[in-house]
């Protein structure tokens, strides 16, 4: 039976492989973007409000700070609790050109120890669960230039 | 200064009474723990609750929302009484607004004295949202997107510490041992054993670089204050009590460039350059200046240790020392008992755990008894200014300054 891949979150993220991008938006009048996306007001007090359009975000940025999970998190985070508990780590990367800092989970198999604050990292796409009929894709950080 | 969200002195609202039920995990129901705090702060108040004019009661919490009623529940359990009520939700400074709502309408002349009560019954484990599929929600995101518990944030926190500051883990732990000491001196403290650097080393790691002895567990309690007018406590024969003097609720200033719980992202500051201050400090800025005090004059301070390096980064966003100064700080004593500006003298969350809607109240009760006087052997030795400091998701925050 072939899983339906459907984005976690409708609208923020889009594309595959080298082409994968974060979506945010930006407001024509003051410049700022939000992410996650903001599609009604401008939440800059002193912008008179500006169109709200959609933005790719910067493929890569730096390590801001990291950690990990060391437990199991509670629902509605999906884990099966048939398995072993693995531990991933998770990675505020601060992108230089909207200058924002963007939470992920690293991609499988870096950890912690693999982590430097202000390493270069990428976004690509990934896999945050499976159930019957649906893939749910989600975002992730890598160290860049690892495959 | 007016469009500060502070900054105005205003005048001061007597506290007459305080008291609190033991922190634990007791197994019982959050009224019975807000009800007995409420009756030992109208005994210590020696005030009648048919006199209460206005009752103040600060939500539980449930999933990260506000659970069940508060101010008519603690009301109705005491003894229906037709007094004003009022319930207020700020997350983890749930308790420090129920204690400005009483102020405001002790200020404005709606009520002579109110009970203030905040009291839960935490669930075990992790704090999680509220069921059901909600991704219009930034609580419910984090968990389903990322599994990011609380205890993560105060991890990244704690990490950019170490990076940014040089701090160890070692000046981490060093925190716990502090609170613990403290705490052990406390009955109302749910964890009454001191503890060593070696045991916070030794323990697990929860959220790396945090272990289970970095960070608060979450806990049952119930705290309550009597608060009155100065002129009602003049004529109930109160000469000398301790004053709040200020209360700052103030909210974050875009763009927020710290990720703050439950958020996935920061504000960007592409649009509007930073102002330099973080929320956090800003909290403290603002209790300062409508107390018309400085950090100076501290005697003591409460702060909300979620973790221990949390502690620290409050000692900076207090102003008891320059950023990246915490450390040494705590190092050299300063902080500790003896110290200029001991902190967290009840033993803090370390030794409490948190019981959200309590949590903030508690930390006034804590300054009331050292301002008295009457904090056992915690005391610390004439203590005539202290400060509380506080913050929750969703940009909740709080400080209190309390003189005598």
């Amino acid at each position: 039976m072939s899983h339906t891949r459907t984005p976690v979150v409708t609208g923020w993220f889009v594309g595959d492989g080298d082409d994968f991008r974060l979506l945010g938006t930006r407001c024509s009048a003051c410049r700022s973007v939000f992410f996650p996306r903001e599609d009604t007001h401008c939440r800059n007090p002193g912008c008179g409000g500006g169109d709200l359009t959609e933005v790719p975000l910067s493929r890569q940025g730096r390590v801001w700070s990291y950690t990990d999970s060391r437990y199991r998190p509670p629902s509605p985070y999906v884990t099966d609790p048939e398995l072993p508990w693995e531990p991933y780590a998770l990675i505020a990367v601060e992108l230089e050109s909207e200058r924002i800092v963007v939470l992920g989970q690293a991609v499988p198999g870096v950890t912690v120890a693999d982590l430097a604050v202000g390493m270069e990292m990428e976004v690509v796409p990934g896999v945050l669960d499976e159930d019957a009929e649906t893939t749910w894709t989600t975002w992730r950080w890598r160290p860049t230039g690892v495959a | 200064m007016a469009a500060d969200g502070g900054g105005v002195m205003t005048a001061e609202v007597a506290v007459l009474g305080a008291g609190m039920h033991p922190w634990g995990k007791w197994g019982r129901g959050f009224v019975e723990y807000g009800v007995k705090a409420a009756r030992a702060a109208l005994a210590d108040a020696g005030v009648d609750w048919r006199d209460i004019g206005s009752i103040v009661g600060a939500d539980t919490v449930r999933g990260g929302y506000p659970g069940y009623v508060a101010g008519a529940t603690f009301a109705k359990a005491l003894g229906w009484q037709g007094a004003r009520v009022a319930s207020v939700y700020a997350a983890c400074a749930s308790g420090a607004q129920a204690i400005n709502t009483a102020r405001a309408q002790i200020l404005a002349g709606l009520a002579d004295v109110v009970l203030v009560v905040g009291a839960d019954a935490a669930p075990k484990g992790f704090f999680r949202p509220a069921g059901g599929d909600r991704p219009d929600d930034p609580d419910w995101l984090r968990f389903r997107v990322l599994g990011a518990t609380n205890p993560t944030y105060f991890g990244l926190y704690a990490r950019r510490r170490m990076a940014e500051h040089g701090d160890t883990p070692e000046d981490f732990a060093r925190v716990k041992v502090k609170n613990a000491a403290m705490g052990a001196l406390n009955p109302n403290a749910r964890y009454r054993k001191r503890v060593t650097a070696e045991e916070v080393a030794a323990s697990a790691v929860v959220a790396d670089p945090l272990r289970l002895l970095d960070i608060c567990a979450t806990s049952d309690g119930g705290a309550a204050l009597v608060l009155s007018s100065m002129e009602f406590a003049r004529r109930h024969g109160a000469a000398e009590p301790v004053r709040i003097r200020a209360v700052s609720t103030v909210t974050p200033r875009y763009p927020n460039t710290v990720l703050d719980l439950p958020d996935i992202a920061t504000d960007s500051a592409v649009g509007v350059e930073p102002g330099g201050e973080t929320f956090r400090a800003s909290i403290a800025r603002a209790a300062y200046e409508e107390a018309g005090i400085g950090p100076e004059d501290l005697s003591l301070a409460e702060v909300y240790d979620l973790s221990t390096a949390l502690e620290l980064q409050w000692y900076e966003d207090l102003g008891l020392c320059g950023g990246g100064e915490a450390a040494k700080l705590l190092a050299e004593g300063v902080t500790a008992p003896g110290g200029r500006v001991p902190v967290n003298p009840s033993g803090g969350l370390a030794s409490f755990g948190e019981a959200v809607p309590a949590q903030a109240i508690a930390q006034v009760c804590e300054v009331t008894w050292q301002l008295r006087g009457q904090a056992g052997d915690r005391q610390i030795p004439g203590a005539r200014v202290a400060i509380t400091a506080n913050q929750g998701l969703f940009g909740h925050g709080s400080a209190v300054v309390a003189v005598r």
